[in-house]
């Protein structure tokens, strides 16, 4: 039998996180696992506090509250560069439930919206105020994180310097074959500091540096785009699920890097 | 083990029961108050037959927290139909032969009636997005879609007359 103790404050539901509980975003990860005899955990732990549901539009920057979901996302009129993002995950219950917080947690072939934080070079803020990059939270991402996610924040991206691509077998909607997401800031018309994060490309989302390499200081030219496709999928990890092989994503990962760099 | 009060509204009906702590909303609608509409298919949030609007949004029962729906309106598939008069969705799905084995239905019913809710003259590709999250493994999709179409031109109708 499962306990629900629910805070007005997430600071409060934060002290009460102990090994034998899970934090309750949307519910979408959580719900499933009670539903599937999950014994791991005996205590659900959900906050109301509404800095969860905030989102926050700053000069150069944007705070998104971890109980965010993909639906207000979607209806959010300044965060219309990430509504390709959010729409692509699920159908539309799923993203009313689907939080931002929670997507950081789906374990791969999900999670297509933190490939694309990843991407935006979010930084995470914790409960007790501490905060982290993407890329080392995900190199210690557990389900049963010590401190609840509070907020993700990152700089809004150049105009059109970020592109989203989400490769699926089923039309319009299913899993990730893999998720591809793209910033590539310009500086004097050249690319600088290109970022490239996939999903469902490893065991959580990664990014794939030496095609970043690649694409430095180039005018993202054909030539460019080539050398950052053939030298991408050294750094993937993919693996094999029943909607295709690790073998078959390394092959076609290329090719979809490269549609989604010569998109206009 | 200490069970939790829950007053909702159900299609309307002030609802009140009694659920365990990490009960789904889709457990309580079926055993607890006896709405067989919604059903039981992957309980995973896969397959949107259980889908139900919460405060007339889509939402997954199976994978909804019963707690969570405490002082909200819940409906589902049962309180479309006033009586022995059906909804010009239900009628659609009859004549386009959008209900095989059923069992998507009343899940494809509900997402329906949220998109047309919001959006009383949905394109075909906005149809279809709106059911992206349902399920059905009989129809091939193309009468339910059609179904929808129709229905959203006869409530227009209905509307205007």
């Amino acid at each position: 039998m499962i306990t629900v103790e629910t805070f007005d404050s997430v600071a409060a539901a934060n002290s009460a996180l102990d090994h034998r509980s899970r934090y309750f975003g949307g519910g979408t990860l959580i719900m499933r696992d009670i539903n599937y005899g999950d014994q791991s955990f005996d205590r659900i732990v959900r906050s109301n506090d509404p800095a969860l549901q905030r989102i926050e539009i700053r000069q150069n920057s944007v705070v998104i509250g971890a109980g965010v979901t993909m639906s207000a996302v979607i209806s959010h009129r300044d965060l219309a560069f990430l509504a390709p993002v959010a729409r692509a995950v699920g159908g539309p219950a799923i993203r009313n439930m689907a939080t931002i917080g929670g997507n950081l947690f789906a374990p791969s072939p999900y999670g297509d919206f933190a490939a694309a934080l990843l991407a935006l070079d979010a930084e995470i803020k914790y409960a007790s105020g501490n905060s982290e990059n993407m890329e080392r939270f995900f190199s210690s991402r557990t389900l049963t994180p010590a401190q609840i996610v509070v907020s993700v924040q990152f700089k809004i991206p150049q105009r059109n310097a970020f592109r989203f691509k989400k490769v699926t077998r089923i039309k319009p909607k299913g899993v990730s074959i893999m998720s591809i997401a793209v910033v590539l800031p310009r500086r004097a018309g050249r690319i600088h500091n290109a970022r490239i994060a996939f999903g469902t490309m490893g065991k959580t989302p990664l990014r794939a540096k030496e095609a970043e390499k690649a694409l430095e200081n180039s005018m993202l030219d054909q030539a460019s785009i080539a050398s950052a496709a053939n030298v991408v999928a050294n750094e993937l990890q993919p693996q094999d699920d029943a909607l295709a092989s690790a073998w078959y994503r390394n092959e076609v990962a290329r090719v979809h890097l490269q549609r989604l760099l010569k998109e206009r | 083990m200490a069970k939790f009060p829950v007053i909702f509204h159900l299609n309307g009906a002030e609802t009140a029961v009694f659920v365990d702590g990490g009960q789904n909303l889709l457990d309580v609608l079926r055993r607890s108050v006896g709405d067989l509409s919604p059903k039981y298919g992957c309980g995973q949030g896969t397959c949107g037959t259980c889908t139900v609007l919460i405060d007339g949004s889509p939402y997954l029962a199976c994978i909804t927290l019963a707690q969570a729906v405490k002082g909200k309106q819940v409906e589902t598939a049962a309180g479309l139909s006033s009586g022995a008069d059906l909804h010009p969705l239900q009628i659609a799905f009859i004549e386009n032969f959008a209900a095989q084995c059923g069992y998507c239905t009343p899940g494809m019913l509900m997402a329906a009636r949220a998109l047309l809710d919001s959006n009383p003259r949905p394109t075909r590709d906005e149809v279809i997005e709106a059911i992206s999250g349902n399920l059905c493994r009989c129809t091939g999709y193309d009468p339910i879609i059609a179904a929808i179409i129709e229905a959203s031109t006869r409530m227009r109708g209905a509307y205007l007359n």
